[in-house]
């Protein structure tokens, strides 16, 4: 399945309906994933990254809702699926998710194999002997001892946890897979090795993976391609490594500036002055402009178009042609 | 040579574990966890230490023991030149408490959230008895505020925890301790909850009141890439000991212990080109507990280079070229640091071990442009 689109979103919008207004979280975002593929998504808390792997998986909450825009999986919309054709054709089978503070969604009153087979009855009706094997190959795959199958959360250690949800979300074999900040909480060694696994696995399977986190480092070590956020729009699309070296939106540049360094001495770190906008009542044109220390006129009043900077796709009105 | 300002001997904490009473009648021995074991570092006037290490290693307990939260169970511990382990005098604690602040990790929940931002910033004052008159203290306060940068201080002055940002509540925090003007700050992890921006944003501002407040930070951390920037001295921890320290550059660039390497080897970094290379981290398991140090190097199990000696006998503090920079390693400076690194392709099939030289692999690194 390697090179073949999987998941193609298109315009996919996704606004909360509350009291105080609507909260445009997520706002015609569009991008591919080739089968193979790992895509990482960055940006700060409330930039809508979250939301936008709650809507691929069809989760978003009331009053939240997907007002426009497709999904289209393997040549299937499931941005117009219903609630039913979601939980039985969508969840766990085509895409599924690890989500963040993954360690504590374990019920303490059941073993680990309980929870793990739990989707291989609901999908498949596999269970005993079948589903264990299943789930003995899954747990070797993120280097587990397969006698953690009978043991009950508490047993286990942090990092273990983690392992086990990871292997719990690849188990129904399914074409995405989403990691919501799969390392964040655990200790710098054991998020290595974890990161090791993940890109060892990366390869054994040959699934496609969304990794979601805040912090670009991790990033850098297991997407080809990286989507940057920033209120609720993909503000710059393309190339990892492209975009590692040569940061074309003045949000990213500040954002990689932002990193401490190992080996370098600084003197100060970048820092982008300012807090996010509100999202009920986005900034006018540019949604980045007052922050933005290259800010004009025009990215007050409009709003940028995406434009193709060596192959990477940038919205923004400095690499506007006319 | 700058004169320390926390100066720490021999200094321990153990925690005795809860018998029951079976175990009581069977006559066991207690157990205890030793928390720190018997460490020696000292911080120095304007010269901020870090002290890194996985979680359990220690690190939190020893601000605890310098604030005197917990009672040190051995060893001397100095600050300014007066031990305060004999510190037991209600009053002279309290004066001591006046010099001494902490910064805690999770600016949501170290703040009362039914307090506004002036009751939170008056506690201190009320307690310690400083300004006579509510304006005396609301002039403190405002000063406090623009000092941590929340201007106008008369916006923030009313409003409550729940109204602020993850990184405004953290700046109310430190003008807390501020406002006391201490002469040194514990902060534990003062940073981890925040977004990469934010904290940029906030070590910036706390490096730049150690000049204008006469401060120095006890900087508690795990995230290693942090303390470069942020402070002067580094000491790593291991299951309650400090097994490396020194200046903070001379550490992160020649590491001498095991440990140390390791842990920097884990460091992920923003280099995109490694997509298909995994780099091995190179220690053991899990870090063992408290109750059971391994003897010898308490080390030994996860060393990858440990010998016959490491076993038995306990490492002493080494130094190999600088004078400051000292490891308890009993092959401190001998060993070559190498770092092993395996390809991985098609279908997850994993290449042999290459060796690289540490230095070879920070070469490639990739910095944007603007950077350098």
């Amino acid at each position: 399945m390697n090179g073949r689109t999987i998941l193609d979103v298109k315009d996919l919008s996704t606004h909360y309906f509350t009291s105080k207004g609507v909260v445009k979280a997520l706002d015609d975002a569009s991008f591919e994933l080739k089968g193979g593929q790992s895509l990482g998504i960055a940006g700060e808390s409330g930039c809508g990254k979250s939301t936008l792997a709650f809507s691929l998986l069809r989760m978003v909450q009331p009053p939240g809702r997907i007002v426009k825009g497709s999904i289209m999986l393997d040549g299937v919309d499931v941005a117009k699926f219903t609630e039913k054709e979601a939980r039985k054709k969508l969840r766990w089978q085509k895409i599924s998710m690890v989500f963040q503070g993954a360690m504590d969604i374990m019920t303490p009153v059941y073993t680990v194999g309980h929870q793990m087979m739990e989707p291989l009855y609901y999908h498949k009706g596999i269970k005993g002997k079948k589903g264990r094997e299943i789930c003995y190959r899954y747990l070797d795959m993120v280097d587990l001892d397969t006698d953690l199958f009978h043991r009950y959360p508490h047993e286990l250690s942090g990092g273990q946890k983690q392992r086990v949800i990871i292997a719990t979300a690849l188990l129904m074999e399914p074409d995405v897979v989403i990691m919501d900040e799969p390392t964040t909480a655990l200790d710098v060694v054991v998020e290595a090795r974890i990161m090791n696994d993940l890109k060892r696995l990366k390869h054994e399977l040959d699934n496609s993976m969304i990794f979601i986190t805040h912090d670009l480092s991790i990033l850098a070590e297991v997407s080809d391609n990286l989507a940057i956020m920033y209120a609720g729009w993909i503000v710059e699309l393309g190339d990892a490594s492209e975009i590692y070296k040569d940061p074309k939106h003045p949000y990213t540049q500040k954002l990689i500036a932002a990193i401490p360094r190992l080996h370098m001495d600084m003197d100060r770190l970048e820092y982008i002055p300012g807090a996010p906008p509100e999202l009920t009542d986005p900034p006018s044109g540019c949604r980045f402009h007052p922050r933005c220390e290259h800010a004009f006129d025009r990215c007050m009043k409009e709003v940028p178009k995406e434009y193709d900077v060596d192959g990477v796709l940038v919205k923004c009105h400095l690499y506007a042609e006319d | 040579m700058p004169k320390s300002i926390i100066r720490a001997r021999n200094l321990t904490k153990k925690f005795g574990i809860t018998q029951g009473l079976v175990q009581k009648l069977q006559g066991q021995p207690k157990m205890y966890v030793r928390a720190v074991d018997g460490i020696d570092f000292d911080v120095y006037n304007k010269r901020s230490l870090a002290l890194v290490g996985e979680s359990g290693c220690g690190k939190t307990t020893v601000g605890k023991l310098i604030m005197k939260l917990l009672d040190v169970t051995d060893g001397k511990l100095w600050v300014k030149g007066r031990d305060i382990t004999k510190l037991t005098d209600h009053r002279e604690l309290k004066a001591y408490r006046r010099t001494a602040q902490m910064i805690y990790q999770d600016p949501f929940s170290s703040l009362d959230p039914r307090f506004k931002v002036f009751d939170i910033l008056e506690e201190p004052l009320l307690i310690h008895g400083i300004g006579d008159t509510i304006d005396e203290r609301r002039a403190m306060i405002e000063e406090a505020l623009e000092e941590v940068r929340l201007t106008p201080p008369e916006e923030f002055i009313d409003r409550y925890p729940h109204m602020l940002s993850g990184g405004q509540r953290q700046r109310v925090a430190i003008a807390r301790c501020l406002i006391l003007h201490p002469t040194f700050i514990v902060a534990d992890e003062p940073v981890s909850m925040l977004d990469v921006s934010v904290r940029a944003e906030l070590l910036n501002l706390m490096k730049d009141l150690m000049d204008e407040e006469d401060l120095t930070y006890l900087y508690i951390t795990h995230d290693i890439s942090t303390t470069r920037f942020f402070t002067e001295d580094i000491g790593v921890m291991y299951l309650g000991d400090l097994v490396e320290k020194g200046p903070v550059g001379e550490v992160l660039d020649n590491p001498l212990h095991p440990y140390t390497q390791a842990l920097l080897t884990a460091v992920p970094e923003p280099e995109p080109d490694r997509l298909d290379r995994i780099k091995e981290i190179p220690i053991k398991g899990e870090i063992p507990s408290g109750t059971n140090v391994p003897k010898g190097c308490r080390f030994h199990p996860r060393c990858p280079y440990a010998k016959k000696i490491c076993r038995k006998k306990q490492p002493r503090e080494k130094t190999v070229d600088h004078k400051l920079h000292r490891a308890k390693c009993h092959f401190a400076g001998e060993i070559e640091f190498k770092m092993r690194v395996r390809k991985v392709g098609k279908g997850g099939k994993v290449s042999k071990v290459e060796e690289i030289g540490i230095d070879e692999l920070r070469d490639e690194e990739t910095v944007p442009d603007e950077l350098k």
